[in-house]
């Protein structure tokens, strides 16, 4: 077995050789750019030659994200990634798997929309992911990487956070992290699972009750018990899996809040504005869904701070979950940019001052 | 004959001519009386049950008539998106191939929503095997024109009859995807008379053989009735059947072992 490893390595390479080392047993998945050295990587070092694990091109996204329906359904770890107009495709097959409660990993290298718009990254699919994005109630357990050592630290966790809670779990990356290197850890090789759960349909075993996936109910009032015991597992997720990092927060006056690539360069920023002698913290979300909620209304509640700013790439889509987390108890502050232009730190800074009227 | 028989006289283990499948679930079906589907479902069991293959066999239902397979069957099945079923297939068998996996799909589930899934499975040679229920019709939703509905036919979205000038011809799938290399094994049954019964059973072992010894897709089409759908009885919707349905869509083998045998320019 390989032991933990330093590499220089691309994010969407960083994807896949965490994806075999976590003992993925499928990855199913379609071309797009910027996420395609992922499948690329799988075929090229012969994931499957190396741990047994299949790796399928399938015919469309739709094709795609159904294999991983099927191959969840008997209790393997499976996996599929695509960008924007990708997981579009998709989305019918995401909420097939919310409400059929099956475990899986996706991966959004997510770049510029709407419509086929640009290969360049994005944060504008945010409200796709923790908003819904497929039909009904779901939730999708949702981790934001910002450096491709996390990026690929996220595949193993991913697939343990939806197992645990028999869900999907979505890593939302952006094209910058998939195409940029950067040296990182890898983790040891971890064996391929060979036992599943009770309830995967992998053959009914002697003895036992046949065993079925499905969510489907014609009967509303049965339907409406198995959306509150989706609802009750959400809460527990709310409880016990929100993620975030808070950087220079402790005698900040003003608090950038950002996701993903933009909170790496925001990084940045406030290290120029401290240059300056401008106290500014930044709070960065892991988890996008569940929301760290409590933790900015904390900040919110600081009679120190004095107000938070959003930074996304988008046209200001996080910005509203801050919000309702502050609940107007401070100003909250938004700078985007939006269809795949990635903001400078000096832009960030300069936006932050004239929003709060810093001097 | 001396005494007439008593019926606890009959009913004995020795005078028994047929029974349920023991793989059949203690449900009844939600098919309308006078439809095919519950005879295939059944004959599907009977099949899986002689081969001893119930601990190893994964079912896929589709949306659509077939939807309530799991309720149906003692062994494991998947309930699918519509049209995705040959998709849920290859994810389940590529992670599983010694594990026998089988869709159960009406028409509009395979020829019309789900033909690129088809298509590229059967493409890919996935060995699977593929039930396709062809009734010429969207039995679940009340009777819309399918794609295999027939030139003239009515249905609730053809009302005066399908014109194939605005709506299409009907589509004859299953000797297209005989035409492709990853195929092993195509054939259509009936199941209005015991005799084509007992014909597609044959053909549905000759299937999950095939699937046994890996020898690609493996797809056995049923020419069924609707009644409910074509506003007939059964008996009148059968007769409608052999007249009308099988001149489109002659019964018999169309691909055995990997060989197309079917006539491609005989007349339908």
């Amino acid at each position: 077995m390989k032991e933990r490893e330093m590499r220089l390595m691309k994010g969407n390479e960083a994807i896949a050789e965490a994806a075999i080392r976590a003992g993925a047993d499928a990855f199913y998945g379609y071309p797009i750019t910027p996420q395609t050295e992922v499948m690329e990587y799988l075929m090229e070092t012969d994931a499957t030659a190396r741990t047994g694990m299949a790796v399928l091109q399938a015919e469309s996204e739709v094709s795609a994200i159904n294999m991983v329906y099927g191959g969840a359904s008997t209790g393997h770890r499976v996996m599929t990634s695509s960008s924007s107009p990708g997981i579009s495709l998709m989305a019918e097959g995401i909420s097939y798997l919310a409400g059929a409660e099956l475990p899986c990993l996706l991966i959004n290298v997510s770049r510029g929309g709407p419509g086929l718009g640009t290969i360049q990254p994005s944060q504008a699919d945010y409200f796709q992911t923790v908003k819904g994005g497929g039909h009904g109630d779901y939730k999708l357990l949702t981790l934001a990487p910002s450096s491709v050592q996390e990026l690929a630290d996220f595949i193993a966790l991913g697939f343990d956070l939806a197992f645990k809670y028999r869900n999907p779990t979505m890593i939302l990356a952006d094209g910058a992290l998939g195409q940029m290197m950067e040296k990182i850890y890898l983790p040891a090789q971890r064996p391929r699972f060979t036992e599943y759960p009770d309830w995967a349909t992998n053959g009914t075993p002697e003895g036992k009750e046949r065993r079925f996936i499905t969510s489907l109910n014609l009967l509303p009032q049965e339907h409406e018990l198995v959306n509150i015991r989706l609802q009750k597992k959400y809460r527990e997720m709310e409880q016990n899996e929100v993620r975030y990092e808070m950087i220079q927060c402790d005698d900040a006056d003003y608090v950038i809040v950002a996701f993903g690539i933009i909170a790496r360069i925001a990084q940045k920023s406030i290290e120029l504005a401290r240059a300056k002698g401008h106290k500014i913290g930044l709070f960065r979300p892991i988890s996008l869904y569940p929301f760290p909620y409590d933790q900015i209304r904390e900040m919110a509640d600081n009679p120190r701070i004095k107000g938070l700013m959003s930074v996304e790439l988008s046209a200001g889509q996080m910005i509203e979950d801050i919000r309702l987390a502050v609940e107007g108890r401070k100003p909250v502050g938004f700078f985007g940019r939006l269809g795949g232009m990635v903001p400078t730190p000096e832009e960030i800074e300069t936006a932050l001052y004239n929003y709060f009227n810093i001097k | 004959m001396s005494t007439a028989m008593e019926v606890n006289d009959i009913i004995k283990p020795e005078n028994l001519v047929y029974q349920k499948s023991r793989l059949m679930a203690e449900k009844q079906f939600n098919f309308c009386p006078g439809c095919g589907h519950g005879v295939v479902v059944r004959t599907i069991a009977e099949v899986i049950e002689e081969m001893g293959i119930e601990h190893d066999v994964i079912g896929i239902s589709p949306v659509g008539c077939s939807v309530f397979l799991y309720d149906f069957y003692k062994f494991d099945v998947v309930e699918a998106a519509h049209g995705r079923a040959c998709a849920v297939a290859t994810g389940i068998k590529r992670v599983q191939p010694d594990k026998f996996v089988f869709t159960y799909q009406g028409d509009g589930d395979l020829a019309a929503i789900g033909t690129g899934e088809t298509m590229h499975a059967c493409n890919r040679g996935e060995n699977i095997v593929i039930v396709f229920i062809n009734n010429g019709i969207y039995g679940m939703t009340g009777g819309q024109m399918a794609p295999t509905t027939l030139e003239g036919m009515k249905t609730t979205t053809c009302p005066r009859g399908r014109d194939v000038k605005t709506m299409g011809y009907p589509l004859n799938i299953t000797p297209l995807l005989a035409q492709l290399d990853g195929v092993c094994y195509v054939t259509r049954h009936s199941v209005h008379t015991p005799a084509n019964v007992r014909k597609l059973k044959k053909a549905l072992r000759q299937a999950f053989e095939n699937q046994r010894d890996k020898k690609g897709t493996s797809i056995v089409e049923v020419v069924s009735n609707c009644n409910s759908g074509w506003g007939l009885t059964p008996k009148a919707a059968n007769d409608w059947m052999v007249e009308n349905m099988f001149k489109k869509y002659p019964l018999g083998d169309i691909k055995v072992d990997g060989k197309i045998v079917m006539d491609m320019n005989a007349p339908r």
